[in-house]
């Protein structure tokens, strides 16, 4: 479960966020949506630790996580992926995974070095868990592949592999289905019910409406830096503040 | 894993049969430099073509090596074996201490501040006279010897340095495939996304300079011994760049490409002496085409070519 309460970002005089909360219920799938500028990705930099905010705290599990470093949060179970996947360009597709195994291995420099036999033992484990992401997503086939060459949607997939390799308690996705075609966004949607049904809590920012309202549980939406409603698809479907910030009105 | 192995077993049959050559001659002394530049160059790689972090100040952890065995053996008397590692231990912890602020930077702000600490390095060197001899220099440091046998010819230093240097090498090797060696590429590559991961960037990233500069210490403990004589021109920037373009000819990221860059730059001048005065226009004619033509270093260049050449020459035998 992840609860954000009263979250302020001010930059230099702007003011990217003011005073939102929400709670993502453990196991569900909450979508948080907005117009361009609305501070979503904003408010994404801020609870996966790459922003400090202003004001305002985070609770992961109950536990409070405001201003942690990124890497202190993925031990803590919070991974997130990027809106223009941050793949490592130079490195096989396997290696990539097995980068997202670090926190599930310890072996220091000397270890390594020295080949001593539980760092090797490690080495075994992490390439096993590994094959068993790329399989999950679908891209076993790709594993020798250079990560810098492959297509923008296995690109994702593999990211989405890598951020699992952590076994995270949440992931957070920063606009999964852009740069999708249809039918990679309707196997995305499938993805990502399949990481629910691990019981693993879900947080996405997305554009794509029918994506939102066909795999969400719940939705926030944002507008102008300020939480504008929250609730089930339905609802937000027919809040008349939602429709008129969507359409420009007022 | 295998493969790896079969290429560090040739590595070591070039390295164990190459004196063969060189029977006696001047060139066997520029091969045991050969040695001590790859153990550089593969502790630099580690640090710039791993981790992606420069580090233009290199020749100060080589020098502080140097002196810290040259001194600590000729003027004070100490064992040299003892002394080796002591000095690696305290130039590692050094480059611990400073990497924690000077890590933070990032490209030109992290070449000019290692810049700045390789200056500083050498003129302690030139300054603090009682100690180091300033620039004329520390003579008479003893050569190495172990029960009995002292190493006091270029080919025994040759096989000592060497089998040192094929040790770091193995070590570097393994290192490198291993889940840290990943965690540096990965910082390379992107640090946020690393980081996400739960990759502690910060101190990895110390822990890799103050380790490279173990290594440069270390090798500079081997160079005062088989040198006898050590000063402060060793010691500058030059030196630090003629390291970092090594890293670069060889292939950044490769270990092996380490020991290319350094046979590479280390024999080059010597067969350009015939050139005489010309023989810096050559080397920087090389040097530029390198970079121009073999972005990726010699170990990825060179394989490249040849495959280039064999697709080219199949060609030719379909028309005939």
């Amino acid at each position: 479960m992840l609860e954000v309460t009263g979250i302020t970002q001010v930059f230099g005089g702007v003011t990217a966020l003011e005073d939102v909360s929400f709670v993502a219920g453990k196991g569900d799938i909450t979508g948080v949506i907005g117009p361009n500028g609305a501070g979503k990705t904003t408010l994404f930099n801020i609870v996966s630790g790459i922003y400090k905010q202003t004001s305002g705290a985070v609770h992961l599990e109950g536990k409070q996580v405001t201003g942690l470093p990124p890497e202190r949060l993925a031990r803590l179970g919070m991974v997130r992926t990027f809106q223009n996947i941050e793949l490592f360009g130079s490195m096989t597709v396997m290696e990539n995974v097995m980068v997202g195994m670090h926190t599930k291995s310890s072996s220091g420099i000397l270890a390594c070095s020295f080949l001593m036999p539980w760092s090797i033992a490690e080495e075994r484990r992490i390439r096993e868990g590994a094959i068993k992401w790329l399989d999950f997503v679908g891209i076993t086939d790709l594993a020798a592949v250079t990560a810098g060459n492959l297509p923008f949607g296995k690109g994702r997939l593999l990211e989405i592999a890598r951020a699992m390799a952590v076994e995270p308690r949440i992931i957070l996705m920063d606009e999964p289905a852009a740069g999708l075609n249809s039918q990679e966004t309707l196997a995305l949607a499938h993805l990502i019910q399949r990481i629910r049904a691990l019981g693993i809590t879900v947080v996405l920012v997305e554009h794509d409406m029918e994506l939102v309202m066909d795999i969400c549980d719940r939705i926030v939406v944002l507008n102008l830096g300020k939480k504008l409603a929250e609730g089930t698809p339905r609802e937000i479907q027919e809040n008349q503040e939602v429709i008129a910030a969507y359409l420009g009105e007022g | 894993m295998k493969k790896e192995l079969l290429k560090f077993l040739v590595f070591l049959v070039i390295v164990m049969v190459a004196p063969l050559a060189f029977k006696g001659g001047y060139l066997l002394n520029v091969l045991v430099f050969v040695g001590i530049n790859t153990m550089l160059a593969v502790a630099l790689n580690l640090l710039l073509g791993y981790a992606g972090q420069i580090s233009l100040g290199h020749a100060g952890f080589f020098g502080l090596g140097a002196y810290l065995s040259g001194i600590m053996t000729t003027t004070y008397g100490w064992n040299p074996w003892l002394v080796m590692p002591l000095a690696a231990l305290a130039v590692g912890l050094v480059a611990f201490m400073i990497g924690f602020p000077v890590l933070k930077l990032k490209g030109h702000y992290l070449a000019m501040a290692t810049l700045g600490l390789g200056i500083i390095i050498y003129i302690v060197f030139n300054e603090t006279v009682d100690l180091t001899g300033g620039p004329s220099g520390l003579s008479g440091i003893p050569n190495l010897s172990i029960a009995g046998t002292t190493f006091d010819t270029d080919l025994k230093n040759y096989y000592l340095i060497w089998s040192l240097t094929s040790v770091i090498v193995f070590l570097a090797v393994n290192l490198a495939r291993s889940r840290v060696g990943r965690a540096l590429r990965a910082i390379h590559d992107s640090e946020v996304a690393a980081q996400v991961l739960g990759v502690n960037a910060r101190i990895i990233k110390i822990q890799i300079f103050a380790l490279s500069a173990a290594i440069s210490s270390l090798a500079g403990s081997l160079y005062a011994h088989t040198m006898t004589f050590i000063s402060p021109a060793s010691f500058g920037f030059n030196f630090s760049v003629e390291l970092l373009t090594m890293v670069v000819i060889g292939g950044l990221g490769s270990i092996y490409g380490a020991f290319f860059g350094a046979v590479l730059l280390t024999l080059l001048p010597e067969f350009l002496r015939e050139a005489q005065d010309y023989d810096i226009v050559i080397y920087g004619a090389l040097l530029m085409a390198m970079v121009m033509f073999m972005p990726g270093g010699l170990v990825r260049g060179v394989p490249a070519l040849f495959s280039r050449l064999f697709k080219l020459a199949g060609k030719e035998g379909g028309h005939a």
